[in-house]
């Protein structure tokens, strides 16, 4: 069976592609060196438009308002600029009430595109462009550590990690943030504490990740101005022994947080990438095409033992029936601590 | 139905669903048709692949294995027509849930009328209203142009005027649909369905066509109190094969290889359903329920005229994570049989959400995924039922009308460990009233044998007779109410061998007659206290025969709607009591 991968990474290349959901204007060049925070693309993503009735208020027929309209689509005019007239005794005329382009003009209307704040998509961690998507964005390289999680809320954010959590079963309250961590992107456990939010926006940081969270809070957490990012799931979970040492072990450094929501159909799911100089790297293993084996390693993903990591000792042929009853391809894992347990294929990640 | 075959044609047929991708093959076996086997693979959508035909190949890889029959060849296509040494196949259907909601902007004169109807039409399949416009709506030109491109619809539905009825209003509203399309760049402008006063199309082809694809449809409002949607979700098949062909690559090798074919797994979950309502009894309707991971489809049909709902906010994949918008926990937690705080039913829906293939491996998770069938069920048919496009008789209040069978579909149900589990969850799910029986598609086939029932109904009818299906058993639920441990129905049982049995049946309990698959019995029932088991009114009984099924009859007298009792101990235990009779 397919494995489904989930990338838990000391030192691999990364690639990422950074798209615009429509097209916009590229901003980078091919093998330029970004920031994570860099632009990669931009564009209007909700164009706002005012459609102006010359006819109407120049008192004059359709055709006679096309003669009197002084621009043609497609042309940049500035707030108060001219846009019809003068016309009557009064010398009757039309100003834009907005800086921007006009889009139509005929029929005795000039639909106007007003000036409004581009949607950007950012590099997201430091790298190379190494390729450019026409009208869409760049493919970004980078070499570093990578821990993908479950969950975002769509933020992304670049700074130094703070680890706050003092083993895999640790949980983090607001209590426990302080104005030392200001600017920092901080690490936790479990969280169920609703003040943590509020809190984290005091200080400020610059990002959340927990290793897992009460579901109660995820309201919270998509209002939330900083990116949070769950690594294990919902519910106490404890952080993966690869996942725990891997991270621990990059206390202080820079972090990119890329919080993005998890999309099923476009493969993406939020991730913390460590950028580290390294001249080689293992290459990036998000499209690697695998079927479960043995000997691989694995995280599992759903009760029980949700968020727990082994390698597969066993993989069974038959359906094996499992304690809910519920009858399925499995496999024995044997986990970290050395407990055995058999888990049903589908609910394993090969760890990359 | 025991037809003779008449052309023997070999079907497989390919549905890619949001999670798994299904290839089964039908066949004459003897001289019936067959379900043979099927094979599943995980759908590639989604990178590495980012590519359904993969997920296929290695669907059809499996059943080639299973069942020994070469069904690609070696240039990697589909063999096409079946060879006289058994290579190949004859025909290939196809069918469709996965990928994201279709977002629909709806446009209709009359926020109640017209838009309404415009509505009706978009959830008849996978597709989300995320923006509406109509003559009541306030907004200037400008600021209507902006709502649709923010919306960025894949599709803009139209309706508007009875026929031969307003055009300048009309017209007025498709300018800013035309404005918004062409401000778009080309390649990403909605599909345009007019489905309004049919005497403009000539008027709309001028104006729309130059901008983006137009479907024309006949009008689904041709009259104020008239609602005919069916020709018009002939046009919503066609275009959300064009949007799926847009978003996910290898859809348009799907379609031509079922030889344009290709349907929404709802529409041809719905053809069937209408399909027996020709065959069954004309006085009751058909219904069919299939909770999927991209969404609940519920379909009803009588005579064969169909009412058809989609509820993608109903699925049991990525879209749980929105749940709490539609159904509280408090909802879903009233279900369970077990002892399981509501913050876990929360996680849950996360959890799941993040891992929408994954299954319940525990007991609590079994019974959270099964609470939450339930309900989803209950809300589904709740909204459904009043909506239906024609009446169907039934008991007095909002239950559900008398409907025989009930097709019901979807792994929650399928791959529930017991078929006891399976049937309550359906009881509760829908209530069923009067006399009905319970079909299950263990093998999900439904949306298949939809999809080749255009090529073949006799197949169609003939493994749905066949033993692909499990006949759960036929439901006996009298409609009325009473005291608990009040006798409310008497019934005797005459089985194929004479002899006989009585059972006199309380209010507040489920029994169980067993009659195995197979077999049938004469059964007499004799409601007591005006209680109605749609034999022709309250109180009224009679004879009727009756099929067997994996639980045999199964008589639910727990009252309609039903009623739980609030205490959570007290629920609880009833639950698993009534499960215990239903064998578990």
């Amino acid at each position: 069976m397919l494995a489904p991968i989930i990338q838990i990474s000391p030192l691999t290349k990364i690639r990422r592609h950074r798209e615009l959901p429509v097209p916009g204007k590229v901003l980078v060049r091919q093998s330029q060196k970004v920031e994570a925070l860099d632009t990669v693309a931009e564009t209007i993503l909700a164009p706002e438009h005012l459609m102006l009735d010359i006819a109407s208020s120049l008192y004059v027929s359709t055709e006679k308002a096309d003669d009197l309209i002084q621009h043609a689509a497609g042309e940049m005019i500035q707030k108060d600029d001219l846009i019809a007239g003068p016309v009557g005794i009064t010398q009757r005329v039309v100003r834009a009430p907005r800086s921007g382009r006009i889009v139509v003009a005929g029929d005795g209307l000039v639909l106007l595109q007003v000036n409004s704040t581009p949607y950007e998509v950012h590099a997201g961690m430091p790298g190379t462009v190494t390729d450019l998507i026409p009208d869409r964005g760049a493919v970004i390289e980078a070499t570093g550590a990578l821990i993908q999680g479950v969950w975002g809320n769509d933020q992304t954010e670049f700074g130094m990690m703070q680890v706050r959590i003092d083993s895999p079963d640790d949980k983090l309250t607001a209590d426990d943030l302080d104005v030392s961590l200001r600017g920092a992107i901080v690490l936790g456990g479990y969280c169920a504490d609703p003040q943590i939010f509020q809190k984290a926006a005091d200080i400020p940081l610059r990002g959340l990740i927990f290793t897992s969270m009460d579901s109660s809070l995820v309201r919270l957490a998509r209002k939330a101005q900083i990116p949070v990012l769950i690594l294990e799931g919902f519910g106490f979970h404890p952080l993966s022994a690869i996942g725990y040492n891997l991270l621990t072990s990059n206390n202080g450094r820079e972090v990119s947080l890329n919080a993005e929501a998890r999309d099923h159909y476009n493969g993406t799911r939020p991730e913390i990438v460590i950028p580290l100089d390294a001249s080689q790297a293992p290459e990036d293993a998000s499209l690697a095409i695998e079927d479960f084996a043995k000997g691989q390693s694995v995280r599992i993903v759903r009760a029980p033992h949700q968020g727990k990591s082994g390698k597969i000792e066993t993989i069974y042929s038959q359906p094996i029936k499992f304690p809910s009853g519920v009858r399925a391809l499995g496999a024995e894992v044997v986990l970290s601590d050395n407990e055995r347990t058999t888990i049903p294929l589908v609910n394993l990640e090969k760890i990359a | 139905m025991t037809s003779s075959v008449v052309s023997a044609d070999s079907i497989l047929a390919i549905d890619v669903g949001t999670i798994n991708t299904r290839a089964s093959l039908f066949d004459v076996v003897g001289s019936r048709y067959r379900f043979v086997a099927s094979g599943t693979a995980p759908t590639t959508i989604a990178p590495p692949f980012s590519d359904v035909r993969e997920g296929i190949s290695r669907a059809i890889n499996l059943l080639q294995e299973t069942t020994g029959r070469l069904l690609i060849g070696s240039d990697g296509n589909i063999l096409i027509p079946s060879h006289p040494d058994g290579t190949g196949i004859d025909a290939v259907t196809a069918t469709l849930s996965a990928g994201p909601e279709i977002k629909v902007v709806a446009v209709g004169l009359l926020e109640d009328v017209s838009m309404e109807s415009a509505r009706n039409l978009a959830i008849t399949t996978y597709a989300k209203v995320s923006e509406t416009i109509s003559l009541n709506d306030r907004r200037k030109q400008d600021e209507r142009i902006d709502a649709i491109l923010r919306a960025r619809p894949d599709l803009v539905i139209v309706a508007g005027g009875i026929d031969g009825g307003a055009t300048r209003s009309v017209n007025q509203l498709l300018e800013a649909v035309g404005l918004a399309c062409f401000l778009l760049p080309r390649d990403q402008r909605p599909q345009v369905l007019f489905a309004g006063n049919n005497n403009i199309h000539e008027e709309i082809k001028e104006t729309i066509a130059p901008l983006t694809d137009l479907h024309l449809a006949p009008n689904i409002r041709p009259g104020i109190h008239s609602e005919q949607l069916a020709p018009a979700q002939i046009s919503m098949s066609k275009i959300f094969k064009n949007v799926r062909a847009q978003q996910i690559f290898g859809v348009s090798d799907l379609d031509q290889w079922a030889n344009g074919r290709l349907l929404p797994t709802s529409t041809a979950f719905g053809r069937v359903v209408r399909f027996l309502s020709h065959i069954y009894d004309p006085n009751k309707g058909v219904l069919g329920v299939d909770i999927g991971a991209s969404a609940t489809t519920i379909a009803a049909a009588l005579k064969g005229k169909l009412g058809i709902r989609v509820f993608p906010q109903l699925g049991l994949g990525s879209n749980l994570e929105n749940l709490s918008h539609y159904i509280s926990t408090d909802h879903i937690t009233f279900w369970l049989s077990e002892e399981i705080p509501k913050s876990s039913v929360r996680d849950y829906l996360f959890n799941k959400a993040a891992h929408p293939a994954s299954i319940p491996a525990t007991v609590e998770e079994m019974a959270i995924e099964q609470a939450l069938g339930r309900q989803m069920m209950r809300s589904a048919v709740s909204q459904m039922i009043p909506s239906l496009p024609f009446t169907l008789s039934g008991p007095e209040g909002d239950l559900l009308p008398w409907v025989e069978p009930i097709l019901a579909s979807g792994s929650i149900l399928s791959n529930a460990p017991t078929p006891g589990q399976s049937m309550l969850m359906i009881l509760d799910g829908l209530q069923p009233t009067g006399i009905t029986t319970i079909v299950l598609d263990k093998n999900k086939l439904l949306a298949s044998l939809g999809a080749a029932a255009e090529i073949n109904p006799l197949m169609a009818v003939q493994v749905l007779e066949s033993h692909a299906f499990q006949n759960l058993g036929t439901i006996i639920a009298p409609v009325g109410s009473a005291r608990k441990g009040t006798p409310v129905l008497r019934i005797r049982t005459t089985l194929e061998d004479t002899s006989e049995s009585q059972l006199e049946v309380k209010f507040g309990s489920i029994e169980v007659i067993p009659l195995p698959t197979g077999q049938s019995a004469q059964i007499q029932l004799r409601p007591l206290h005006r209680f109605d088991v749609g034999m022709g009114g309250p109180g009224k009984g009679g004879r009727v025969r009756v099929v067997g099924g994996s639980l045999g009859i199964v008589i639910d007298a727990r009252g309609r709607p039903l009623q739980l009792p609030s205490d959570h101990d007290l629920r609880r235990e009833q639950l698993k009591r009534w499960l215990w009779t239903l064998g578990n």
